[in-house]
């Protein structure tokens, strides 16, 4: 089945539950983080103990190693899922085992431990109950924390009835979970070996830390008499002081809970004796607490991903699925699409790359488009879109994929034959624009023509059902070449940034922009300046992009030295010049391109603030309007500067808080992801055609998110820049 | 422990579905009995809170029952060494008489901490806890509220673990 058969059919069948859990888990940790008193710095302290644990790590494991041992325990490091599954194995064969019951374990996915375990006749039982579930319908998990959000609890209640002979049918879920519970509490008192997974081990003490809601974990390790717990070897932090930050952080992140309803911190093996539960004579305290306890260690491509510096952040992980359930493209189609072999969401390709490997990341790297909404929901702040922007390059550069002539000779770019070629299309997006507009009107009528349409599905993937953009004649800049600039007495002096769309495409916008900043006395120049770089680095194209990003901050820097701050109209090239181009050029010149730039509200706002005359631009009179912020511009911290504008100059706002328009510069372009790109974008929908919205006009700050919202709504939207000017 | 920590404790137990009272030493045992959903079975509580007074001799409690009393019960009463008010969390130590097992595998845990206990927050309490792993090579289990899952559609408590957790804060000498 093609790639965009498989997301329609998951979109069909799964879709509907992985939302509604999905989103829940994501407005709950927006009001769970909500609650506590330093959320930042909590985050902040979290990421510094990863970064120095990951650091320190061969001296942690060493530690580690020691305590463990001088608890009564064995650790075991394997250097792969074989390893580590012949370890288990003898484990389970010395103890004479028949039965293991486990509790919910990532790491014990990766190393397919039950196939394994099963092969020599054990039985393998999960008592997660989701994971049980799972195991009762032979399906993969959907969700790194709630493995079975894409099942429906009627769903459910079908798989019982098939598999069970209950005397009554089971409805309700409560229903379903005592069931659940009994059945599975016989098997677990009947066990011998209990397997766990760890969220955490700390060095010093040889101690685990198990974050867990229903109960099993702790079921699992008291009930038995051999504990063998699986974790990657990047769980061990230095001290039982620094689990604090993760316990406060990863139930908020995660499903959105303060904290689940478990945190069992066990130094095993642990005291609990083990019993014979059948036996109605011996008092529990006279039982012998006679338990084996193995540590086992998962390198699996780990250390060298330590040694990898852009995929070492990925380590720091503690899997808590906020990056999941805060991606609109995750919650469309769930774990099932948007995974790999394991992992899913937005940090599985960090995952699946390091240890799986290019071809298993590929498969769904290219769902991340770069929105960043899970940037400041990771509660170790690992820059998630970036490790797929640096997966996407390593996977385009190793398709060898022969780039063909047309593209080459319309795009010339760094890239070397790298990127496949639609990739390359969609990066040199600056050549198309400066050719359309060139030729426009006949780029654009030739463009429409179905044949055009035809050709471009089939060559470039873009889906013909997308209205293209229609390219200006006269640029923004050639508009603004022509004609005086008007301010006598300037309290600031900008460059108006001529980004892509707004100089090609929406050039409206960006008169609007020039003449609201002349009203509040601004001196405005708009020079030739090069694309950001956005569209190859949303690619993944990132030699090309730091191409562009030199140029732009070679463009740039004669009018920084000359005292103008840089104001960009598109948010998503204004996020490239603040935080993006980090990571493209070097420090200093990123350091002042960084601080001098402003998104256009945001410096209107400033400049009202500073006592600019407020009735040089038009007024609100109390209108209503409805505002759609820009994905990264909100990462950024920056939608309040266009509501406080509007609210100050009397319009009455609503604003939408999905987390992404779907369209996602070229992705809903895209032939593959059509579909899904609408089916996000209808949840945006839902908020503008909601009762109290409906009737009020439009505005968004992205491009994208305009182009997607007038596709889905008759109402034709604006840049809010537009309605300050007559 | 100060007198807000222990209104925020109660209030975030309310929050959680959980139901906590308040005791003098001296009323304990009458309590306790009034909280049993019977057959209820128990671990000496004297050992952890340290206190002669705070027993269950004398109630209907079964003290270090047998496997099978165990599984057939439906109360089981352990007690917390440390409260934590901003979670509402009990820090329950797994024992060498069971006490994990009699707070786990009952539909009603009845849970006993002092209100000198109680602290704060979650850093003192994982500080605590540090202090005391490194010295004995302890384990806890923060428990907060009952258990719950929302596996099977939407959310249910009792999952494995007990559906209805009831605390105890005696005040102290
Ligand atoms: S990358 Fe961050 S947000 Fe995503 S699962 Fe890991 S810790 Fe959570």
């Amino acid at each position: 089945m093609s790639k965009a058969d498989d997301i329609r059919r998951l979109m069909r069948t799964e879709g509907a539950a992985v939302a509604a859990n999905a989103q829940g888990f994501n407005e709950g940790r927006y009001a769970s983080v909500a609650e506590l008193d330093d959320y930042e710095g909590l985050k902040a302290e979290a990421r510094a103990i990863k970064e120095d644990a990951i650091e320190r790590l061969p001296e942690l494991l060493d530690q580690l190693r020691e305590s463990v041992e001088s608890n009564g325990g064995t650790m075991y490091v394997a250097e792969d899922a074989a390893d580590a599954n012949d370890y288990i194995r003898s484990v389970v064969a010395d103890r004479d085992a028949d039965r293991v019951v486990k509790s919910k374990s990532m790491t014990s996915e990766e190393i397919e431990v039950n196939e394994a375990l099963a092969a020599d006749g054990v039985d393998v039982v999960e008592t997660d109950l989701g994971e049980w579930v799972l195991q009762l319908a032979d399906e993969a998990p959907s969700h790194i924390v709630a493995p079975a959000i894409h099942k429906s609890r009627e769903a459910i209640a079908d798989l019982f009835a098939e598999r069970f002979d209950t005397d009554e049918p089971l409805e309700t879920a409560e229903d379903l979970t005592h069931f659940a519970r009994e059945r599975l509490g016989e098997q677990i008192v009947d066990a011998q070996v209990g397997l766990t997974g760890a969220n955490f081990l700390t060095a010093d003490t040889g101690s685990m830390a198990l974050v867990t809601s229903e109960g099993n974990a702790r079921k699992t390790v008291a009930a038995t008499d051999t504990h063998v717990a699986v974790a990657g070897v990047e769980k061990v932090v230095p001290t039982v002081e620094d689990l604090r930050p993760f316990v406060e952080l990863i139930g908020r992140s995660g499903t959105g809970q303060d904290i689940t309803s478990y945190v069992s911190l066990l130094t095993p093996p642990v005291d609990t004796p083990v019993v014979d539960f059948t036996d109605d004579e011996t008092p529990l305290s006279a039982f012998d607490a006679d338990r084996e306890f193995h540590l086992v260690l998962i390198d699996n491509g780990r250390m060298g991903m330590r040694e990898d510096d852009q995929l070492r952040e990925t380590l720091y992980c503690i899997r808590c699925s906020a990056c999941s359930n805060s991606c609109a493209n995750f919650q469309s189609v769930g774990g099932h699409a948007f995974g790999g072999e394991t992992y899913s969401g937005g940090i599985a390709t960090g995952w699946e790359a390091g240890i799986e490997g290019y071809d298993t990341a590929a498969e769904f790297n290219d769902l991340c488009t770069g929105c960043t909404r899970c940037v400041n929901a990771c509660p170790v702040g690992i820059d998630i879109p970036w490790i797929n922007t640096v997966v996407r390059d390593r996977i385009n550069r190793r398709d060898d994929e022969a780039a063909e002539w047309l593209v080459d000779g319309l795009t010339p770019d760094e890239e070397d034959e790298g990127a496949p070629l639609q990739k390359r299309f969609f990066g040199n997006f600056e050549t198309v624009a400066k050719l359309g507009s060139l030729t426009a009107p006949v780029s654009n009528w030739l463009a429409k023509t179905d044949a055009s349409r035809w050709a471009m599905d089939l060559a470039l993937g873009i889906d013909p059902r997308r209205e293209l953009p229609e390219f200006q004649r006269e640029t923004l800049v050639d508009w603004f070449a022509g004609r005086e600039s008007r301010v006598a007495d300037p309290t600031r002096r900008v460059v108006l940034y001529p980004d892509l769309y707004t100089n090609h495409v929406q050039v409206e916008r960006g008169k609007a922009a020039v003449r609201v900043l002349e009203a509040l006395s601004v001196d405005v120049v708009v020079p030739p300046v090069p694309s950001s770089g956005r569209a190859p680095y949303s690619q993944g194209m990132v030699a090309t992009a730091t191409d562009h990003a030199e140029r732009v901050s070679d463009a740039l820097a004669p009018h920084l030295d000359d005292g103008r701050d840089v104001v960009v109209v598109e948010p998503s090239d204004h996020a490239m010049f603040t935080r993006e181009y980090a990571r493209l050029v070097d420090e200093e010149p990123f350091a002042r391109l960084s601080a001098n730039s402003y998104e256009i509200l945001e410096y209107v706002y400033g400049l009202l603030e500073n006592g600019a005359d407020e009735s040089a631009v038009r007024s609100g009179d109390g209108a209503e309007i409805a505002y759609h912020s820009h994905c990264q511009q909100r990462t950024l911290g920056l939608e309040t500067y266009t509501v406080g504008v509007l609210e100050r100059l009397g319009y009455d706002v609503a604003t939408t808080d999905v987390e992404c328009c779907g369209m996602a510069g070229s992705f809903g372009y895209k032939s593959d992801y059509y579909e899904l790109s609408m089916d996000v974008g209808e949840r945006l929908r839902d908020q503008l055609v909601a009762d109290d919205v409906r009737d009020r006009p439009v505005v968004a700050s992205g491009t994208s998110c305009l182009e997607q919202i007038d596709s889905l709504l008759e109402r034709q939207p604006r840049h809010p820049v537009e309605l300050l000017v007559e | 422990m100060s007198t807000s920590a222990l209104t925020q404790f109660e209030a975030a137990l309310d929050e959680l579905g959980a139901s906590a009272t308040h005791v003098e030493r001296d009323a304990f045992g009458d309590h306790v009995e009034e909280l049993l959903d019977p057959p209820a079975v128990g671990v000496t509580l004297e050992e952890t809170l340290g206190d002669d007074a705070l027993s269950l001799d004398g109630t209907s409690v079964s003290v270090d029952p047998t496997p099978v009393e165990l599984r057939e019960a439906t109360t089981g009463v352990t007690a917390a060494t440390l409260g934590i008010a901003d979670y509402g969390s009990v820090v329950l130590t797994p024992t060498t008489r069971g006490s994990e097992l009699v707070s786990l595998f009952v539909d009603r845990h009845v849970v006993v901490v002092r209100a000198s206990d109680v602290v704060d927050d979650m850093k003192t309490a994982v500080d605590t806890l540090a202090v005391e792993f490194r010295e004995t090579g302890g384990s806890a289990i923060v428990a907060t509220g009952p258990s719950a899952t929302a596996d099977m559609g939407e959310l249910v408590q009792g999952a494995h673990g007990p559906r209805e957790v009831h605390v105890v804060v005696v005040e102290d000498e």
